[in-house]
C-alpha cells in the first residue's frame, strides 16, 4: 500500500517497543461489541492505474464546457486561467501546508493572504477585507449575520429579487436559527424591485447584487443614501468579480459590506467548488467581522513580516461568544485568485473586462437577430437574461444534447416563481467566440421554429 | 481618602460619593499578558452588578469584565482605545474602564476589602 | 551558533526576500496577453469604473518568482513532518490533483444540464457511499463547505427535528475539553452552551453528564476519539443517557481517522457527524482551505438534509435541488451555494479508491499504533496527561518542563529550528500546558525516531538550564518570532500606498 511507510517488521518492533501483542490490543478502549473484526464490505485497495481509469470513466460520462460552446454563469464563470496559476498553486509549500498559525514557518501563506486582502480591497472600493470565506453565498450569509449584530436591536434584512436564489437560501437557512426577519424580494424581470420601499426602523440590512443574477447592472449610490437615513447597512454582493474592472466598484457607491464570489480568477468552476468568497467592509467594522484577518507586524530582528491576528473575534478563542464558527478560510483558492489577478495587473484586468463585456454584446446583438427572443434593452456587463417565446428549460436540454451548453434557465434557479418560466440567462466571456455565437444562434432558430 | 473594593472576578471599583470607577486588577493584567484592545459601555447604559460591562483582549484571550456594581454608566476612559497598553502600565490608575453612578451603595458590602482581596489573590497561586 | 551573516542584498542563501507585489512592477505591465476587444458601443449604461484600481502590473516571470519566493518560506507535508494534534496532517497523494483536474470532472459547470453531468453526480453518489459504508449511517449530507460548516448544518437538522417534534430545547451540553467550533457551533444555532466536566481518565464524566441532561437539552456534541486523543470508552453509556432524555448525540468527526474502517460510529449510538475530508481521506490542507465537511446522519436526521442532494433512479442520477420531489423530505433549504466542495468529493473518493476497505483498516491501526510508539519512546522524559494507550494523537503536559524556564511554547519554536513543525500546543484546554502530537500513519519508523530523539534532545537541554536559548528560537527560519501584540494593537490589515501612509501618521 503506497501511502502507508511501515514494514511489518517496523510494526513488530514498534509494538514491542509499546508492550502491546498487536494494534487490536491498542483498540482495547473501545467497546467490544463495536470493533469490527473485519474490513467494511467495500473494494480493496487499488493502484494509481485502476483509480486513474475509473475517473476517467466518470468523466467521460459528462459533457466538459471544453468541448461545447459555453453560455452559462449565474453565478459562477468560465474564465481562461493561465498556466502558470495552476502550476504555481500545486507547490507543495502551498498545496500541503496547514493554516499558518506559526508564522515563522508560514510566511508564504501570510503574505500572499495580505496580498489577497489588499487586491479585494481595491477592487470593491473598501477600506479592509479578510482572508476569504467558504463562497460567495456563505459570505452573503455571514454579512448578514454581521450587519444584525451591528444593528443590535434591528433583526430585518431585506434581501432583493434580483440576488442569486442560491444566496437569498443561504441567508434564509442562516437566519431561521439565528432569530433574522428575513424578507426575500421576489425576482422580477424585465422591471426590478424597490427595495427601499422595504426599509423600516427594524431593518438591519439590505442586500443587493451588482450586476444581478439577471446579469443587469445598476448604481446603488441612492439605495445607499437611503439605507444610512434609515440607519441600516447596504450589503452589495459581487458574483462576478471582472465586472469590478470595468464598473464602478460597491464601496464607490456607498456600501458597506461588499461581499462575493471570487471563482472568475484563477478557480475552475470544479462543478459548484471549492471556491472562494470574499468580504470586504469599513474598518470601524472590522471587529465584528467573520473570518481570519491577516496583519502586518515585525520580527525579533525588526524584519516585516505577517501574522494571523484579530483572533479574539474566531472560536478557538472565544469558543460561543465567536462572530463566527468559521475556522476554515479558502486558502489554496485565495490563492488562484490572487495569482491570477497579479499576472493581469490593472491592464490585464481593464482589458479582461472590456473583452468579456464586447462579447456580452456581441452576444446580445446575435440574440437581438432571432425571431421570438427578446433582449432587454438595459445595462449589463458579460451576461444578459432575454425571453424566448416558450419555456426555457426544455430548449436548453435540446441544445445540450447537441452539444451546446446554452445557458441557465432562471426556472432552474427560481423553481416555482412565476414569471421565469421562459427566461434563459447566459453569459459571455473572453473564451467566447465567433463560431460559439454562431452554433448558438443556429441551435436557437432550429429549437424555436 | 477613597475606598476601593474588589470582585472575584478580578475587578476594583474606587468609590468617590456615589461615583464608581472601575477596572482590572494588576493580577487580572499579568494574567492576561499584554492587552491589545478593550470594549468599553457607552456612556448612559446601565450595567448590573454581577453582569458584563467590558471586553479586555490580549493577542491569545478576550476575558469579560463584570460591574462590581449597578448603575448608570457616566465616563468611560477613552484613552484605551488609542493606548490599550495602559492597562499592563497602570491598570489601577491610568488603565481604569468606566465610572458608574451607584443605583445601590449597598451592593458594595458583597466586595472584597484590600486585605481579603490579597489573601484570595495569594490562595490562587 | 554563530548569528547568520549579514548580507548585502538581505537574501541568505535559500533565504530569498520577497517584497509586496504592490512594491513591484508598473501599472503598464501584464503578464496576460489579452486580444483588443472589437470596438463595440459599450452597454454599461454610464456605470464605468473611472478612477485607477491601484493594482501592479508584473510580467510572467516576474510573478512566477514571487510565487515561488513565497512557497519557499512555508513549511510543508511535503517537506516534513507535521504532528500537529487535531489537524491529521498526512501525506496528500498526487492522484488525488491529478483526477481533480481531468476535463469533464474539474471543469464543469453546476447548472449543466443534469444530462451532461452523469458521470459527476455518480462521483457524488459513489463518495457518499463510501461514507456511509464506513460510518454505517444511513444518509450523508454532502454539501457542507469544512467541518465546521458540517457541524452548523447537523446542529440545524437537529435543531429542524426537535422543532418538527413541536418541542422547544435550549441547551447543547459539550465536554471543557471540545474544539471551539462546537460552542461556537451551538451558539449560532441558538442554543445556550454548557459545559460537561471530564473525570481523571480524560474522558466525559459520565455522571456528571446525566446529571445535567434533561428535556431541556436539545443535544450533546462530543468528540470521539477525544481531543485528548482517547476512546470515549462509555461512549454507549453516553449515547443512551442522551436519547433518553429525547437529546440527540452530535459526534465531532475530526477524529475519524484513528477509527475508519475499524469502528462504525453508527455502532455507537450517534445521531449525526461531521468528516473532515481534508483530515481523514487526505486532501489537502492547502494553507487553511478550502476544507469539505460532508455529515452524516440517521433516517431520523435525513428528512432535514440541506439541499441539494443526489438520487439514483434505476441507474439514472438526478440531482434534488428544490425539494419539491420527496413528500417526506423536510429539507433546511441550501447551506452553500451550488452543490458541495465537489473537487473535494474526487480527491477523497481517490484516496478511498486506492486504501480499500483494507488500506483504510491498515491506516487507523498504523496511525494509532504511531502515536502509541510515541507516547512510549517519549514518556520518561515528558509526561503523558493520560495513561495509555492513546488513539492517533497523545498529549503530553508540561510537568517536566515545570522550573525550567522553558514553556511548551519555547519547545515548540525549538522544534522549528529542528527541522520539524511544532504539536498542537495549549490544546486541550483541560490539559495544563499541553502538547497534543498527532503523526499520522504516513509517517515512517525512521522519521518518528528522528522525532522522538530531537524532542529528548530539547527536553533534556531545557532541563540542563538552556533556557534563554529557547526563549531566542526560531533563529534558522525567514523570519523569527513576530510582535503579535503590535499588530494586533494597530492593526494592519493591507498593503496602502506611501502616500496615504504619510497622511495617516
Amino acid at each position: 500500500m503506497r501511502y502507508l511507510p511501515l514494514s511489518e517488521d517496523d510494526r513488530r518492533h514498534m509494538l514491542a517497543a509499546i508492550g502491546a501483542r498487536d494494534i487490536d490490543d491498542l483498540f482495547s478502549d473501545v467497546p467490544a461489541p463495536a470493533r469490527l473484526a473485519d474490513p467494511v464490505d467495500l473494494p480493496g485497495h487499488q493502484g494509481e492505474i485502476a483509480v486513474e481509469q475509473a475517473f476517467r470513466g466518470f468523466a467521460g460520462r459528462n459533457l466538459s464546457p471544453a468541448e461545447a460552446p459555453c453560455f452559462l454563469g449565474a453565478g459562477l464563470y468560465r474564465h481562461h486561467v493561465p498556466a502558470a496559476v495552476d502550476h504555481l498553486i500545486q507547490r507543495g509549500e502551498f498545496l500541503t501546508a496547514y493554516t499558518p498559525y506559526q508564522p515563522e514557518v508560514a510566511q508564504g501563506t501570510l503574505q500572499y493572504l495580505f496580498e489577497f486582502q489588499t487586491q479585494v480591497a481595491l477592487l470593491t472600493g473598501m477600506e479592509v477585507a479578510n482572508a476569504s470565506m467558504y463562497d460567495g453565498a456563505t459570505a452573503c450569509a455571514e454579512a448578514v449575520l454581521m450587519a444584525v449584530r451591528l444593528g443590535k436591536t434591528r433583526r430585518r434584512a431585506i434581501v432583493a429579487g434580483g440576488v442569486h436564489p442560491h444566496y437569498r437560501d443561504v441567508a434564509a437557512t442562516y437566519g431561521r436559527f439565528a432569530d433574522i426577519d428575513m424578507i426575500a424580494a421576489p425576482p422580477s424581470w424585465p422591471g426590478t424591485d424597490d427595495p427601499a420601499a422595504l426599509i423600516d426602523a427594524k431593518t438591519a440590512c439590505v442586500v443587493v447584487q451588482n450586476p444581478d443574477v439577471f446579469g443587469r447592472i445598476h448604481d446603488y449610490s441612492d439605495l445607499a443614501e437611503a439605507c444610512h437615513r434609515a440607519g441600516a447597512l447596504l450589503i452589495v454582493n459581487v458574483c462576478e468579480p471582472v465586472s469590478l474592472g470595468a464598473i464602478t466598484p460597491p464601496g464607490e457607491m456607498g456600501a458597506d459590506i461588499v461581499v462575493g464570489e471570487g471563482q472568475s480568477f484563477g478557480n475552475a468552476t470544479g462543478f459548484g467548488g471549492p471556491t472562494v468568497g470574499f468580504f470586504a467592509t469599513h474598518t470601524r467594522f472590522v471587529r465584528q467581522m467573520p473570518g481570519r484577518l491577516v496583519g502586518q507586524t515585525v520580527d525579533a530582528d525588526g524584519r516585516r513580516g505577517f501574522v494571523l491576528t484579530l483572533s479574539t473575534r474566531e472560536q478557538h478563542i472565544r469558543r460561543e461568544k465567536a462572530t463566527s464558527n468559521i475556522c476554515t478560510n479558502s486558502g489554496l483558492c485565495a490563492l488562484a485568485f490572487t495569482i491570477h489577478l497579479t499576472l493581469l495587473g490593472e491592464a490585464g484586468l481593464r482589458r479582461l473586462a472590456a473583452l468579456n463585456h464586447a462579447n456580452a454584446v456581441a452576444l446580445a446583438d446575435r440574440l437581438a437577430r432571432i425571431p421570438g427572443i427578446e433582449v432587454p434593452d438595459g445595462a449589463f456587463f458579460n451576461e444578459l437574461t432575454v425571453r424566448l417565446p416558450r419555456p426555457a428549460a426544455p430548449v436548453v436540454e435540446k441544445l445540450a444534447a447537441d452539444g451546446i451548453l446554452a445557458g441557465v434557465p432562471a426556472s432552474r434557479l427560481f423553481a416555482g416563481e412565476p414569471g421565469m418560466e421562459a427566461l434563459l440567462i447566459l453569459a459571455a466571456s473572453e473564451l467566447t467566440s465567433e463560431s460559439d455565437l454562431e452554433r448558438l444562434a443556429a441551435g436557437l432558430r432550429e429549437a424555436l421554429s | 481618602m477613597a475606598q476601593v473594593r474588589y470582585t472575584q472576578e478580578h475587578e476594583w471599583i474606587r468609590i468617590d460619593a456615589d461615583v464608581g470607577t472601575v477596572g482590572i486588577t494588576d493580577f487580572a493584567q499579568q494574567q492576561l499578558g499584554d492587552i491589545v484592545f478593550v470594549e468599553l459601555p457607552t456612556v448612559g447604559s446601565q450595567v448590573r452588578a454581577g453582569a458584563e460591562a467590558a471586553v479586555v483582549e490580549s493577542v491569545k484571550a478576550a476575558s469579560e469584565v463584570y460591574a462590581p456594581a449597578s448603575g448608570e454608566v457616566v465616563a468611560v476612559n477613552e484613552a484605551l482605545a488609542e493606548e490599550p497598553a495602559k492597562v499592563n502600565a497602570d491598570a489601577t490608575g491610568g488603565g481604569w474602564f468606566f465610572k458608574i453612578r451607584l443605583a445601590d451603595p449597598g451592593e458594595l458590602e458583597a466586595l472584597m476589602e484590600p486585605a481579603a482581596y490579597k489573601d484570595y489573590v495569594a490562595g490562587l497561586s | 551558533m554563530s548569528e547568520p551573516e549579514r548580507t548585502f542584498s538581505g537574501h541568505r542563501g535559500l533565504q530569498l526576500e520577497e517584497a509586496l507585489i504592490f512594491e513591484q512592477g508598473s501599472p503598464e505591465r501584464t503578464a496576460v496577453d489579452l486580444p483588443q476587444p472589437a470596438n463595440r458601443v459599450d452597454r454599461l449604461g454610464g456605470l464605468q469604473r473611472r478612477s485607477a484600481i491601484g493594482l501592479p502590473g508584473l510580467s510572467e516571470p516576474e510573478v512566477v518568482r514571487h510565487y515561488t519566493r513565497l512557497s519557499q518560506k512555508n513549511y510543508c507535508i511535503d517537506s516534513g513532518l507535521y504532528p500537529l494534534g487535531s489537524c491529521t496532517m498526512k501525506h496528500n497523494p498526487r492522484l488525488n490533483e491529478k483526477v481533480a483536474r481531468l476535463p469533464g470532472l474539474g471543469d464543469l459547470h453546476p447548472l449543466q444540464p443534469v444530462s451532461t453531468v452523469q458521470g459527476a453526480l455518480e462521483v457524488i453518489h459513489t463518495c457518499a457511499h463510501w461514507l456511509m459504508t464506513l460510518t454505517g449511517m444511513p444518509a450523508v449530507a454532502m454539501s457542507p463547505a469544512a467541518g465546521a460548516h458540517g457541524e452548523l448544518v447537523g446542529l440545524m437538522t437537529i435543531r429542524a427535528a426537535i422543532e418538527d417534534r413541536g418541542e422547544r430545547r435550549a441547551r447543547v451540553l459539550v465536554p471543557e475539553s471540545a474544539h471551539g467550533t462546537n460552542p461556537a457551533t451551538a451558539h449560532a444555532c441558538g442554543y445556550a452552551v454548557e459545559a460537561i466536566p471530564a473525570n481523571a481518565r480524560g474522558r466525559v464524566d459520565l455522571e456528571a453528564l446525566r446529571a445535567k441532561l434533561d428535556t431541556d437539552v436539545a443535544a450533546i456534541m462530543v468528540t470521539n476519539p477525544n481531543t485528548c486523543g482517547l476512546f470515549e470508552s462509555d461512549v454507549i453509556e453516553i449515547a443512551a443517557a442522551a436519547h433518553a432524555v429525547g437529546a440527540f448525540f452530535y459526534c465531532d468527526g475530526a477524529n475519524f481517522n484513528a477509527i475508519v474502517g475499524r469502528v462504525r460510529p453508527a455502532d455507537l449510538g450517534i445521531d449525526c457527524m461531521h468528516i473532515n475530508l481534508h483530515k481523514t481521506f487526505s486532501t489537502p490542507h492547502g494553507g487553511g482551505g478550502p476544507g469539505s465537511g460532508p455529515v452524516v446522519l440517521t433516517a431520523e436526521l435525513a428528512r432535514y438534509a440541506p439541499l441539494p442532494y443526489v438520487v439514483c433512479e434505476s441507474g439514472r442520477y438526478l440531482l434534488i435541488e428544490h425539494g419539491a420531489d420527496d413528500p417526506d423530505a423536510r429539507p433546511l433549504g441550501r447551506i452553500k451555494g451550488f452543490h458541495g466542495q465537489f473537487g473535494m468529493f474526487t480527491r477523497a473518493l481517490a484516496y478511498m479508491m486506492a486504501m480499500g476497505a483494507d488500506g483504510l483498516r491498515q491506516a487507523s491501526g498504523d496511525a494509532v499504533l504511531n502515536a502509541n510508539y510515541i507516547m512510549a519512546r517519549l514518556k520518561d522524559v515528558l509526561h503523558p496527561a493520560f495513561p495509555g494507550p492513546c488513539m492517533h494523537e497523545v498529549v503530553f503536559d508540561d510537568t517536566t518542563l515545570k522550573d525550567t524556564g522553558v514553556s511548551t511554547l519555547d519547545l515548540a519554536k525549538a522544534l522549528i529550528d529542528e527541522g520539524f513543525h511544532p504539536m498542537t500546543m495549549y490544546f486541550p484546554l483541560v490539559v495544563h500546558g499541553a502538547m497534543l502530537i498527532e503523526p499520522t500513519e504516513t509517517e515512517s519508523l525512521e522519521t518518528l525516531d528522528l522525532f522522538i530523539e530531537t524532542m529528548r534532545a530539547l527536553v533534556l537541554r531545557a532541563k540542563a538550564g538552556e533556557a534563554a536559548a529557547f526563549h531566542q528560537a526560531p533563529r534558522l527560519t525567514p523570519r523569527r518570532r513576530l510582535d503579535e501584540t503590535a499588530a494586533a494593537r494597530r492593526p494592519v490589515l493591507r498593503w496602502q500606498p506611501a502616500a496615504i501612509d504619510k497622511a495617516a501618521e
